[in-house]
Order: C-alpha cells, then sequence, then structure tokens
C-alpha cells in the first residue's frame, strides 16, 4: 500500500489529474450505462412487464449491446444539415455534463477540484447543456427539431431561475459556495440536513432538476407524440447515443446534487443516534451513492407515473408558482440565519 | 509560470479570432455563436486572473441565459440573408464612425504606461484566498448604495419590460388554473334519470 502511494505521489501533477478524471469518468459511464437498463426494468415492472431479459443473465448484458449497436451504426448527416454544427452538437452537450463533476465531492477530500465557488460553477455549466440541443435543432434544419430546440431553450432559461433560487437558499444556509463545505454544514443528524430547513427548496431544486434535463413529465423538447423526437429526430448511431449519455449524465448529476446540498452527502443517516457504530462499517461514499440512487428512481417512477406537462402549463408552473415560493422561502431562511435559529444555523452542528 | 503565458496566449488568440468572426461571419446564427464562444474565452481569462466569481458569473448569465435567448430569437425571426445584405452600405457610415470612435478611446486609455501600471498592481493571491466573499464584503459595505440603486434600477427595467408586453385582448379563450381546480363533478356532470323504454 505504501510502495502505491510513494508511485502516486511521484507522478506529475497533470498525470495525477488525469488519472482521478479516469476514474471518475469510467464508473460514471458505467453508471450511465446501468442507469439505461434500471430505467427499462424499473419502467418495465411498473407497466407489469419484465423488460430486457434476454441479453446475459435477466438482461444484465443488454447496455454493453446496445452501445455495440450504437457504435457500429452509420452516422446519417442529411444534405441539408448544417454539417459542422451537426457533428458539434452532441459534442456540446456532453461536454459540460462530464465537465461539472470536477467539483462534485464524493467524501471528505474525494474531490477532483475542490474549488471555493464549486455550487456556481456546477450552475455555470449546467446552464450550457442547453446549446448542444439548440445547435444540434437548428443545424438540422427540420422543422420538428427546431421547435424541439426552441422550446427547450425557453424550458431550460425557465427554470434555472428557480434551480438558482433554490441554490442560493443552501448558499445562506452553509454561509458556502463550496460543496464540502455545504455537507459539513449539515453534519449531526438526519434532522440537521438541509431537507427540513429548506423543504420547498428542496423539492422544487428536484422538480427544476427534472425540467433542466428535459425528462418526463418535462420532456416537451422531445415530445415524440408532437413533434417525432424533438431535437434529435435526424440523428443516428453514437452521434444519437452521446444525447442520451449527456440526458444521463446529467440526470445522475442532478441526483448527486440534491444529495450533496439536502440529504447531507456523504453524511451517514444514523450519525448522532445509537446505529451510528452498527453502520461504521459502510465507507461514506456508498452513503452518498445510496441518496444519489434514491433521487435516480425518482426519476425513473415521474417518468412511468405522469402524464406529459402542457407547454403553457410547464412555463406557468416555472414562473407563476416556482419563482415566487423560492424568493419567499429565501427570506425565511435569511431570517433564520440571521437569528441563528437552532438547530440548523446556530453554528454547532454536533 | 510558462505554462500560464501559454493558457493566456491560447485563449486570447482564440478570444480575438472569435470576436472577429462574430462581424465577419455572414450567418447570424453563427455570429451569435461565435459570442457564445468570445464570452467564454473572456471567462476562462478572467479565471486565470484569480477572479473567478466574475468569470463564472459570466457563463452563467450571458452564456447560460442571455445567449441562449439571443439564439432563440434569431432563430425564431428566419432572418433572410440578402435582405439583411441590402442595409449594409446604408448603415456603413454609422458603424465606421462608432468602430473610429472607440478604436480612439481604446488608443487613449490603454497607453503603455498605464498597462505596464496594471501589470505591476496585480498581486497574487494564496490559494485559500476566496474571490467570492472578498467581492461579495466590498458590495455590500463599501459600495452598498451604488449596488442596491443599480439593483433597483433593474428591477424597475424588469417591471417595465413586463408591463410593455402585456397586451389584455378580449375574447382569448386561455384558462385559469384557480377556476380550473375548482370545478366540481356536480358543475360538469348531470345525472338524468329516464324512464326504462320497451321495444314492443
Amino acid at each position: 500500500m505504501e510502495f502505491l502511494i510513494s508511485i502516486w505521489e511521484m507522478l506529475p501533477v497533470t498525470v495525477q489529474i488525469l488519472m482521478k478524471i479516469v476514474a471518475l469518468v469510467l464508473p460514471l459511464m458505467l453508471g450511465v450505462a446501468y442507469l439505461t437498463l434500471a430505467e427499462r426494468k424499473v419502467i418495465g415492472y411498473m407497466q407489469v412487464r419484465v423488460g430486457p431479459n434476454r441479453v446475459g443473465f435477466k438482461g444484465i448484458l443488454q447496455p454493453i449491446a446496445d452501445a455495440l449497436k450504437l457504435l457500429m451504426k452509420e452516422i446519417v448527416i442529411p444534405n441539408p444539415a448544417n454539417r459542422y454544427l451537426f457533428i458539434i452538437a452532441p459534442v456540446m452537450s456532453i461536454m459540460p455534463a462530464l465537465a461539472a463533476w470536477a467539483v462534485i465531492p464524493f467524501d471528505e477530500g474525494m474531490v477532483i477540484a475542490n474549488i471555493n465557488a464549486g455550487l456556481l460553477y456546477v450552475l455555470a455549466l449546467t446552464s450550457l447543456g442547453v446549446y448542444g440541443v439548440i445547435i444540434a435543432g437548428w443545424a438540422s434544419n427540420s422543422k420538428y427539431a427546431l421547435l424541439g430546440a426552441l422550446r427547450s431553450a425557453a424550458q431550460v432559461v425557465s427554470y434555472e431561475i428557480a434551480m438558482g433560487f433554490a441554490l442560493v437558499g443552501v448558499i445562506l444556509a452553509a454561509g458556502s459556495l463550496n460543496l464540502t463545505d455545504i455537507v459539513q454544514g449539515q453534519s449531526g443528524s438526519a434532522l440537521h440536513w438541509y431537507w427540513l430547513p429548506l423543504l420547498p427548496l428542496f423539492v422544487i431544486y428536484f422538480i427544476a432538476g427534472v425540467a433542466e434535463t428535459n425528462r418526463a413529465p418535462f420532456d416537451i423538447a422531445e415530445g415524440e407524440s408532437e413533434i417525432v423526437a424533438g431535437f434529435h429526430v435526424d440523428y443516428s448511431g453514437m452521434a444519437f447515443a452521446i444525447f442520451f449519455l449527456a440526458e444521463y449524465a446529467n440526470m445522475i448529476l442532478i441526483s448527486a446534487l440534491a444529495a450533496l446540498m439536502f440529504l447531507g452527502g456523504w453524511l451517514s443517516p444514523f450519525q448522532g443516534t445509537p446505529l451510528e457504530s452498527v453502520f461504521s462499517f459502510v465507507p461514506p461514499f456508498m452513503w452518498l451513492l445510496a441518496k444519489t440512487s434514491f433521487f435516480l428512481f425518482c426519476f425513473l417512477w415521474f417518468r412511468a407515473t405522469f402524464p406529459r406537462y402542457r407547454y403553457d402549463q410547464i412555463m406557468r408552473l416555472g414562473w407563476k408558482v416556482f419563482i415566487p415560493i423560492t424568493i419567499f422561502w429565501l427570506l425565511v431562511v435569511a431570517f433564520c440565519v440571521v437569528n441563528k435559529m437552532p438547530i440548523w444555523f446556530d453554528g454547532k452542528g454536533a | 509560470m510558462i505554462f500560464e503565458y501559454i493558457i493566456f496566449y491560447l485563449f486570447s488568440g482564440i478570444l480575438l479570432l472569435s470576436s472577429t468572426m462574430v462581424v465577419v461571419v455572414r450567418n447570424p446564427v453563427f455570429a451569435a455563436l461565435f459570442l457564445v464562444l468570445s464570452f467564454f474565452t473572456a471567462a476562462i481569462l478572467w479565471v486565470t486572473m484569480q477572479a473567478e466569481f466574475l468569470g463564472i458569473v459570466l457563463v452563467l448569465v450571458y452564456v447560460g441565459a442571455v445567449m441562449v435567448l439571443f439564439l432563440f430569437v434569431i432563430m425564431m425571426l428566419n432572418l433572410e440573408l440578402s435582405k439583411l445584405k441590402q442595409f449594409y452600405h446604408r448603415y456603413m457610415p454609422i458603424g465606421l464612425l462608432v468602430a473610429v470612435t472607440m478604436a480612439v478611446e481604446l488608443i487613449i486609455v490603454l497607453t503603455p504606461e498605464k498597462l505596464s501600471q496594471l501589470q505591476q498592481s496585480q498581486v497574487s493571491h494564496p490559494a485559500e484566498y476566496n474571490n467570492t466573499a472578498e467581492l461579495g464584503r466590498q458590495l455590500y459595505t463599501d459600495y452598498m448604495y451604488p449596488f442596491e440603486i443599480a439593483a433597483v434600477i433593474l428591477l424597475v427595467a424588469i417591471i417595465a419590460a413586463i408591463v410593455l408586453t402585456m397586451r389584455r385582448r378580449p375574447g382569448t379563450k386561455h384558462q385559469d388554473p384557480g377556476k380550473q381546480v375548482l370545478v366540481q363533478a356536480k358543475d360538469r356532470v348531470k345525472v338524468v334519470s329516464i324512464d326504462v323504454e320497451r321495444r314492443d
């Protein structure tokens, strides 16, 4: 073990960072692949079907088969499409989805870049993801794709405001933009986590996250019953798959952020109870994974449960419901923080 | 240090190139996309100068929101390029005038002496220095009033923009969600009892 550590310390910093990135992106891509399988299985069981069960044991190799199939397929570029932008668009959507992971901590110190303005960085990068959709929609030179892109642009910009306000609430409560500090600020017990004092912001953050990732019931950018498949109607093969990689990576990102900001990240839910020592064998990042998985299950659950929102209803929900609630709750949080309300804001923790 | 120079020259090169392309390129969508690229590279340059808050906020506000709406509008308008070219010569003189004025202003401001002063005044901060917190402290203590006044002006502008676009047209069929929620079965369904008819 010490031998390995000494080898690690001999490596130049750039190589160390590169290895950290590989150690993050590989499991992430694997997670994305198996999230697609989980989605098909979960929705299958919810609709009283079995889901994919042919490839490998109970369908366990299905994502691998899908990936191979997509890799082998030809990428068709339509004649009237703008070829440069058509190719750049998937890149523009996967780039921010992966880059945002740089500041996500998995444990105390287990983070690629522990920057001060971590939360702002995540918010800025997730707001870039919409360019992939817009460029794809415009470059395809098809009316369905363009309609999908326009819908997506309007929707993402609207929900970003509510999402940003929800994050401001977290920043107020933690007094820091650093994600590690935000998690540390929640230590104590499950009651000390921010989900309780920030409950409306928590709910709004997650719903806005579902809308930001263009997932059902807010998937009007795809809206297959109205505009075929929306912005990626002309894409095929790996270019198409990359949009899905980005979408699922964003889903995991939103879930991980929700777990970090509202459910205490890697902190054990049994902290401060007699059960704490019983579960002390669980490595901290497992708690984060468990909490993230819960949110991911909610994504799938929503998709199996709710019908698609109508466009004007989405706009109404974002602007007339979420934004006023978040602004009001910001005032409440600010009042509580100024008056050092126990048990969350008295600065003691546990 | 050499690494910083490489980063600086690489990204300033991209910035200059992309901002030139904004003006030169014919297609308005391409121009907007190049503007996005120049905003992004400018943000990177700011981050390398230890102004990470400003850099990230530039990306968040201009790239993430303003330019998305710009692109939205440009795509919706479906501009005809041939028509745009007609106005090219008409706006040429005024465009040149603005360009020359700005160039002269820049030349006056950016003299070699002032640039070297800037270089000396740049301090490098320790790793744990928090640019965001410093900026917040400055804004909410020393520059409290200008900051608040700017915020109020922006709020007024937002409200004005909304008021300008509000046109109440009679006879629209838009729904009132409050009323929709309050509807009960007895308002919509009428149960009628009809005598059983016998076929003879």
